[in-house]
């Protein structure tokens, strides 16, 4: 025997359900007027420093086919590389926002600015990045990933480097479709499979 | 700002696995290939920090909160509270807890549950509260009904409550259920049988809490939750890059 340590475990995961909106975006849900101030509408406020992009998407299954139940959360710095709460962060930057997939089209919309770079605790300059969570009736366990940025430099990027099939580094790139527009699917499973991380 | 240390990597084992056949619709929505493991860094350590200000009078009142305090929902009547704590047993101030549930007859209030149960007019199912400086959070909700769901033949759920639990940074986000002690329909159930760790699944029920009941009034079910903690950084031994 040995001494006890006191240490607890994790709270298991459950799958988020098929009805999540009720509960994280009731307005969505068909429930408007549960919250007066619903939580995460909005990453940002008018007048925030940088540029305002708009990433859309869908997320897909195994098969191909879309998701039409997903709800997705989305945490980012300011335009300067500053997280809410640090000092010098813009106060207009809140850098949380909560999105669903269309009901009807699975289609996801995320209206943001874009998101400067941060040094990471090793000293390691890291691309501009939003990470995002989601969750669906079936996902067990919260899926996180992130959304880098074709048109900046991704070279040297911690994360990015250690993807070991260099092939993969792709499914975590948005793609520019327009100005200040960008394309950003996810692929839950089988070919193109996003990368999703344990961090 | 001092740095409060890495997060703890996650205990995957204490967590379901993505794939489990029995809950169908994770067949084909877990990926495939590993997940990418790597030490957190500051986007997974921050996280957004939600002030009392949000919050309305009766946002943990699910048995008012929809009809605004006019009229109760209908059904059994209970306290829904505990703490939250972190993998080092510190409580987690001041963190966001969220809740959404069926109804007493185990219909829930969104357009794409068409169960035979009728709605509760007087019943919405969402909740909302921050944890106080000790940790801790309560709700006052009525009890949620089982309900059938398409999946084997006859399945049904048990009685349970979704709780989101946000903590202080984005890389402890955690969803899960909350049972109830002696429902005989957890065993029969899914997706509590994707939890594989016994204990982790027994600290998903919450048991009976006589003591913080109040008389001619609620009962209480107890729910403590556990978040990941932080690894604190007396030595850095490593070199830049990573």
């Amino acid at each position: 025997m040995a001494q006890k340590l006191e240490k607890l475990r994790e709270t298991a995961s459950q799958t988020a359900g098929p009805y999540v909106h009720i509960g994280m975006m009731p307005t969505y849900a068909g429930n408007g007027g549960s919250y007066e101030t619903e939580i995460g509408a909005r990453s940002f406020e008018d007048g925030a420093r940088g540029t305002v992009i708009e990433i859309t998407g869908a997320v897909y299954d195994g098969l191909g086919n879309v998701l039409r139940d997903a709800l997705i959360e989305s945490w980012q710095p300011d335009a300067d590389g500053r997280f809410a709460g640090e000092a010098g962060a813009d106060s207009k930057v809140s850098g949380f926002c909560r999105f669903a997939a269309d009901a009807e089209t699975g289609q996801f919309t995320l209206s943001t600015v874009k998101p400067g770079r941060v040094r990471h605790r090793s000293g390691v300059m890291q691309a501009p990045h939003i990470a995002l969570w989601i969750v669906a009736r079936g996902i067990n366990v919260g899926l996180q990933t992130r959304i880098y940025f074709e048109d900046e430099d991704n070279d040297g990027d911690p994360l990015l480097s250690r993807i070991e099939h260099r092939t993969r580094v792709e499914t975590l790139i948005a793609k520019k479709v327009g100005e200040n527009r960008y394309r950003f699917d996810i692929r839950l499973q089988g070919a193109n499979e996003t990368v999703f991380l344990d961090m | 700002m001092s740095d409060p240390g890495p997060l703890i990597p996650r205990d995957r084992a204490a967590h379901p696995p993505a794939l489990d056949p029995g809950y169908k619709t994770s067949v084909s929505r877990s990926p495939n290939l590993p997940l990418l493991s790597l030490e957190s860094g500051p986007t997974e350590e921050t996280g957004p920090m939600f002030g009392h200000g949000l919050f309305g009078a009766l946002d943990n009142n699910l048995i008012l909160n929809w009809t605004q305090g006019k009229a109760p929902a209908i059904g059994e009547r209970i306290l829904v509270h505990g703490r939250v704590l972190d993998e080092n047993a510190r409580p987690v101030p001041r963190t966001l807890v969220e809740i959404w549930q069926a109804n007493a007859g185990g219909r829930y209030r969104h357009k794409k549950d068409s169960y035979l149960a009728p709605l509760d007019p007087n019943f919405g199912g969402c909740g909302r509260t921050l944890t106080d400086d000790d940790g801790y959070y309560q709700f006052l909700t009525i009890r949620p009904g089982a309900y059938p769901w398409p999946n084997r033949g006859n399945d049904w759920r048990p009685m349970h409550i979704h709780l989101s639990i946000f903590g202080h940074s984005f890389g402890q986000r955690l969803i899960t259920q909350m049972y109830f002690e002696g429902d005989p329909l957890i065993p029969l159930c899914p997706i509590a049988a994707t939890v594989k760790d016994h204990g982790q699944l027994d600290n998903l029920v919450a048991p009976l809490d006589m003591a913080s009941s109040r008389p001619l009034d609620f009962l209480a079910y107890r729910f403590d939750i556990v978040l990941r903690g932080r690894r604190q950084t007396m030595f850095e031994n490593r070199l830049e890059g990573m």
